[in-house]
């Protein structure tokens, strides 16, 4: 194995379990798959991750041998898969419609790979109920499928997935068809059971929460490229394009120009920012997330906390133009005349908005912290799409 | 090609595993039945149809002795000696291809008795001849005494053309043929579903009584042969009929006899399709009309019409490719009104023109074809509707529309108890109509020609083995194509091939199988004239309906069943044997059920193929009619009526058996 493949190996493990070497994928003319390379690391939860149709589910069933790639490399375990059937491959597979065989118990759903593999019956039925025990449904083994509730069902298939201990597991959009108090519950006990376990986890979802909760790495993919790999908090907060940056998250996004040296221009509103590479009076986004954005003035901070702008250059005032009350915070909707026709989003909370006194209408002392800003060339989906929109 | 520029780097090749081996040997196999089935003999056909023969004079050479017996070297060709003798002219060189052609025609002075010693010989190996019934061929000198010349007959040579499609359309009696069967189609299909549809709408909209019941009856011509109406309207319509001052003059020998019967046997048929049309039409619109204040009568019009359209247009085109191909019907009560399916029949039983046969199948395959093609663009458009449904529509109570509904059900329920109970009391009288006592002797089949009991017995064998093995190749057929990864070429071949049968007229099929099965060069022909090829014929004649019953079960299923069992590492067969087949038993049986009915009933591709030892039931009905024991005809058609009813009872216990047993699973 060529361990020296990758430059920085995350910390689980340093033996790369999943190479993907330079996979491509085409129907047709179609190209749904383009140059992907990627390694996961034995032990490791991998989330594919990104909006419909990005060739995240491609990638999987790639993976599985589901639908073979056009051309490329897969590696697991050591061993060249990438024209195996998937019969000769090692993954379980949990599916979003759970794809349990409803004419048989729960017990026979969860023994239907243990059978024919030299186990006595005695010892499919301990293991049958040794994964009953494990995903939390002793005593269900003689009911049907379609007796059980939706979270439930998914968890006889996760069970039936790591029943002949897969070296690898693979898991797609899992938790889409279940009501989203049960997906939240779900997602906590999937992860548990895979840190329990210790499989070698990929999982593919639309849904940046899922993503960010349960994954060791992300893999945020967008119109058959890999856009990011990251931890989660990397990908929040360091997101490396635009589309990952709006993708995740949300993102104040203004149009604007570079400066030389490490700052931009949003309106008349000079803003210092990290360095950058942009050519001086180039066209650019300028973007900041909600909660970035720090408010200022009387009652700004809690009592006895000392209101210092680090940054005076990056403070200026805005105007309230709206507000809207979401629970556990506040958006407030900004504008400024410095900063023309663009419009900010900050999330302040509830505590900061009853202390100020926060209205609409009311003007605000904000600053926008140099290092949380981030610039993006402007016409960034064009060019890094390659050319996909011409195929 | 294209895919090749844009993706760089080495293709992916798959290793099959297994399991995809199996599964490709299995649509192989099932495709090389529907190869050897359907599209072979339909070719076998078509060449058929394309094929004439005449004799090739200019092939054969004479020489004749003196009365010695002695031969001066004189080298005639027979072409020669037509063109001195005029003893056959253009028109009688062109023939069939049993044609014999005498020779002593060219000799004028022949006289069988002389001690003229003849040589005959043709030109090259292609020439033919027969002395007595010994097959010559090729340039050696064949020489015969006079005595045995009189039995040298020429056979033709067979060459491609259209030259048969000229004689069909010039032959007026042929043509008119064509102008009645589409002329009785369209008529019959106008009537038969604008009456389905009202019985369909009564069913659906209104809040009348027994519904259950009149759908049971209405479902009932499906259970006999098409021709057994026709056996009804005899008796009641015919010369001797109960009803005759009715006719007022008219003969029901003919177009009149002729919609009736099949109006009555494709009633059914219309009746499900727009049936299920009305069934999902959303009763949001409906509320929506209400609260329009839109009459009901611009409600009908403007909601409920275009949402039955395609069910109608489906149901049109079906009862109009049903009548158009059926035998049956026409051949009983048509008379002297000559109709496409009954032409072949003719050509071939009657006058042993298997070309001309095959030409009028030709001409029946278009209209066919045509029907099947529309009905299939329609049958899509109505299940991207089904999909899109929403509200089920619950009527409401409204007495006098459904007094008006249940009045209108029962004259259609009469109509159709009506006909079979002339066929039962037609059965059971001594001789209609002088003496009308009770009698069980129109049973004696084993006094009558058509086969006797033994052919009831054989269509009862028939329609089992039908049902076991056409079941067991349809589902698998139908799992194969459906659960394949790749090999799309292959699975779009088998599609098309399955879809076919629908469109081939029984009549058409089973002069196929004729022109394929009975050639003596096919290693097959052994089957020929046995159960086999009239299970196999059968199969393939009611194969699509029973293939798409099972396609539509299979794509119920969970498309990733598949995926995990192969991820288990569990073969495909074990999936299928302990899931896919019991979840898809309903289905199963009903496509065993299909099958049985239709064995038992069909007349139209089994009328060529059957022999004395395999007589058929219903083939049996066709022959006593013909034979004027119309009464024992009566009896036979109404005992197929009465096995369909206990099979249909019984599939209707064994499946609810079954279900109980191992579909569980469904409820909650």
């Amino acid at each position: 194995m060529n361990k020296n493949h990758t430059a920085n190996p995350p910390n689980a493990s340093n033996t790369p379990f999943l190479t993907i070497k330079d996979l491509w994928k085409a129907f047709g003319k179609f190209v749904a798959l383009r140059e992907i390379s990627l390694e996961v690391f034995e032990g490791e939860f991998v989330c594919f991750l990104g909006p419909s149709g990005c060739g995240k589910t491609t990638l999987l069933r790639a993976i599985a041998g589901l639908d073979l790639q056009t051309s490329g490399e897969i590696e697991q375990g050591g061993n060249d898969i990438s024209n195996l059937p998937p019969a000769e491959r090692d993954f379980g597979i949990v599916f979003q419609s759970y794809a349990l065989f409803p004419n048989l118990t729960i017990e026979k759903n969860i023994a239907f790979g243990l059978e024919n593999t030299g186990k006595g019956k005695a010892e499919v039925s301990a293991r049958v109920n040794e994964l009953l025990e494990l995903v939390g449904l002793p005593d269900q083994g003689k009911k049907y499928p379609a007796q059980l509730s939706g979270g439930q069902q998914q968890r006889i298939a996760l069970a039936r997935a790591i029943a002949t201990e897969p070296g690898l597991l693979l898991l797609d959009e899992p938790l889409s068809a279940l009501d989203a108090k049960v997906r939240v519950f779900l997602r906590h006990e999937i992860k548990e059971l895979q840190r329990k376990l210790g499989v070698t986890t990929v999982m593919v979802t639309h849904d940046q929460e899922e993503g960010l909760s349960m994954a060791d790495r992300i893999v945020v993919m967008n119109h058959g490229i890999i856009e990011q790999v990251g931890t989660p908090a990397e990908i929040y907060r360091d997101p490396q394009t635009l589309f990952v940056a709006d993708f995740i998250g949300e993102m104040n996004q203004m149009a604007g120009k570079a400066l030389s040296g490490s700052s931009v221009q949003v309106g008349q509103q000079k803003l210092s920012c990290p360095d950058h590479e942009f050519k001086n009076g180039s066209q650019v986004i300028v973007a900041v997330r909600p909660e970035d954005i720090v408010p200022h003035g009387k009652g700004a901070r809690s009592q006895g906390a000392k209101d210092t702008i680090k940054t005076p250059g990056n403070a200026f005032e805005v105007i309230v133009s709206d507000m809207e009350f979401l629970g556990s915070f506040w958006r407030a909707s900004l504008q400024s005349s410095k900063l023309g026709d663009a419009r900010l989003i900050a999330n302040l909370s509830i505590n900061a908005v009853h202390r100020m006194s926060v209205e609409i209408g009311k003007t605000l002392k904000i600053e926008i912290p140099p290092e949380r800003i981030k610039v993006f060339p402007p016409s960034q989906k064009v060019s890094q799409g390659s050319g996909l929109e011409d195929v | 090609m294209r895919a090749k520029s844009i993706v760089p780097g080495k293709r992916v090749k798959p290793k099959l595993g297994s399991d995809d081996w199996i599964m490709r040997g299995f649509i192989a196999l099932i495709a090389i039945y529907l190869v050897i089935a359907l599209a072979f003999p339909l070719y076998a056909m078509l060449s058929k149809a394309f094929s004439t023969y005449h004799y090739d004079l200019g092939q054969f050479e004479f020489q004749v002795s003196d009365q010695e017996g002695q031969f001066d070297g004189t080298i005639l060709s027979a072409r020669e000696l037509n063109e001195k003798q005029q003893a056959y002219s253009q028109q009688e060189l062109s023939t069939g291809s049993g044609g014999r052609l005498a020779v002593t025609n060219f000799f004028p002075d022949f006289s069988f008795r002389s001690t003229v010693l003849y040589k005959v010989r043709g030109i090259d190996d292609n020439a033919v001849f027969l002395v007595g019934s010994e097959r010559k061929s090729g340039t050696v000198w064949q020489e015969v005494d006079s005595n045995k010349f009189r039995k040298v007959v020429l056979r033709p040579v067979k060459s491609t053309g259209l030259s048969n499609f000229s004689i069909y359309f010039s032959t007026p009696a042929l043509v008119r043929s064509i102008k009645n069967s589409l002329l009785i189609s369209a008529i019959s299909t106008i009537i038969t579903v604008s009456l389905a549809f009202w019985f369909a709408y009564s069913l659906n909209r209104s809040c009348m009584r027994f519904k259950g019941v009149f759908r049971l009856i209405a479902m009932a011509p499906i259970l006999v042969p098409s021709l057994l109406p026709g056996i009804a309207l005899v008796y009641l319509f015919g010369n001797q009929g109960m009803l005759k001052s009715v006719m007022m003059g008219e003969s029901i020998y003919g177009p009149y006899g002729i919609v009736a019967g099949s109006v009555f046997f494709t009633f059914p048929h219309a009746m499900l399709i727009i049936t299920t049309a009305l069934a999902i039409s959303d009763a949001r619109l409906y509320e929506a009309a209400v609260s329009l204040r839109a009459s009901p009568w611009r409600t009908f019009w403007t909601v409920t019409i275009p949402g039955a359209r395609y069910g109608l247009i489906s149901a049109a085109f079906v009862v109009f490719n049903l009548v158009i191909t059926d035998f049956g019907l026409p051949k009983v009560i048509g008379g002297q009104f000559n109709m496409l399916a009954v032409d072949i029949y003719k050509q071939v039983i009657g006058q042993q023109n298997f070309e001309m046969g095959a030409v009028v199948s030709v001409v029946l395959l278009i209209p066919a074809l045509f029907a099947f093609a529309i009905d299939r663009i329609v049958q899509r458009k109505q299940v991207a509707l089904l999909s899109a449904r929403s509200v089920v529509y619950e009527p409401k109570p409204n007495r006098g529309f459904d007094w008006l509904c249940f009045s209108y059900c029962a004259l259609i329920a009469i109509f159709i108890v009506g006909i079979l109970g002339v066929c039962q009391y037609a059965a059971l009288i001594k001789f209609w109509p002088y003496d009308l006592s009770l009698s069980l002797k129109n049973y004696a089949f084993d006094l009558m020609d058509g086969g006797g009991w033994a052919a009831y017995r054989n269509s009862i064998k028939l329609a089992s083995l039908t049902a076991l093995f056409g079941t067991v190749v349809v589902f698998i057929g139908a799992y194969m194509v459906e659960k394949t990864q790749g090999f799309s070429v292959g699975r779009a071949g088998f599609q098309f091939l399955a879809m076919l049968p629908m469109a081939i007229p029984g009549m058409v099929l089973g002069l196929a199988y004729i022109f394929f099965f009975n050639n003596p060069n096919n290693p097959l022909n052994f089957i020929y004239g046995t159960m086999t090829i009239l299970v196999l014929c059968t199969v393939t004649h009611f194969y699509t309906v029973s293939h798409l019953t099972a396609v539509t079960a299979l794509k119920q299923m969970d498309n990733e069943f598949e995926s995990v069992s192969s991820s288990l590492k569990q073969p495909f067969y074990k999936l299928f044997v302990r899931v896919s087949v019991p979840v898809c038993l309903p289905a199963i049986l009903d496509i065993s059920i299909y099958l049985f009915v239709n064995a038992m009933t069909t007349v139209s591709a089994v009328v060529f193929l059957y022999s004395s030892g395999t007589a058929l039931a219903s083939v049996a009905v066709l022959n006593m009619d013909d034979a004027g024991d119309v009464a024992p005809a009566a009896a036979m058609g109404m005992m197929i009526f009465y096995t369909n009813i206990i099979a249909r009872t019984v599939h209707a216990l064994v499946s609810r058996g079954v279900l109980k047993r191992t579909q569980s699973w469904r409820t909650r």
